[in-house]
């Protein structure tokens, strides 16, 4: 079971600019490390992340980018990313993590803007 | 996020590592050094997760934005960091992150615009603690 924290503000004024956070957890195993006994421990990356957000009553929509990020073995371990988004409308944050081995997380935030 | 902006672009030449890359990010735009911020502590004690951010002096509006952010290392196995794309949608042009540094080296961060040109700043840090070396 994959662990992600995505850390969104519940409510926010029109225009306003918030703050996006998300941290998922996955090892960013860079593939030129070796294990006690000296195997090199294969690669095993997140390559994708996306933020997509989805505006209210467009359930079928897929939504608009809001930020997109293509990762490579540099990046840390529990990959933590954090960007903004100018409140525009109430909808659903949509978040989704792609990786090696198949590796696939999606988590949704709901906002509501006043 | 507690870091010092860290020795200006002019104090420093852009490593040979470096430029291709950018180049090659910048597809043929004019790159220019300036209006990005690339702030990420001059001295890193631990390499396996350092905070860095990088901030693009843009309004975000439909007609002029940042499209995309690319970040480039030296000297770590690869000299991929990450790429973000951004759209108009994020009102501010920042992106942050944790990222891990194999040795003491430069990194430039590339800011391209949606007319095409690319801003950018180098930087140099020390390592204390290498990432990639311990089991």
């Amino acid at each position: 079971m994959t662990r992600a924290l995505v850390t969104v503000p519940k409510t926010a004024k029109r225009g306003e600019i918030i703050e996006i956070r998300a941290v998922v957890q996955h090892p960013m195993e860079t593939g030129y490390r070796r294990s006690s006994e000296g195997d090199l421990l294969p690669r095993d990356l997140i390559r994708k992340f996306s933020c997509r957000f989805v505006e209210s009553g467009n359930a079928n929509d897929t939504g608009a980018m809001v930020f997109a990020a293509t990762l490579h073995a540099a990046i840390a371990a529990n990959p933590y990313l954090s960007f903004n988004l100018r409140a525009a409308s109430s909808g659903t944050l949509v978040f989704n993590w792609e990786g090696d081995n198949g590796f696939s997380h999606r988590e949704q935030v709901a906002m509501t803007v006043a | 996020m507690a870091s010092v902006i860290v020795r200006p672009v002019s104090a420093l030449t852009q490593s040979d590592v470096l430029t291709p890359l950018v180049k090659a990010y910048a597809a043929g735009g004019v790159v220019r050094e300036g209006r990005v911020k690339f702030d990420i502590a001059p001295l890193v004690d631990n390499g396996n997760s350092v905070p860095i951010e990088v901030t693009v002096e843009s309004p975000m509006t439909q007609a002029q934005h940042v499209v995309g952010i690319a970040i480039f290392n030296e000297k770590n196995p690869q000299n991929q960091v990450a790429e973000f794309t951004l759209s108009p949608l994020a009102g501010r042009a920042r992106v942050a992150a944790r990222i891990r540094l194999a040795l003491s080296q430069q990194l430039v961060a590339v800011a391209k615009m949606n007319d095409g040109s690319c801003w950018m700043q180098t930087v140099e840090v020390l390592v204390t603690i290498a990432s990639c070396i311990e089991e």
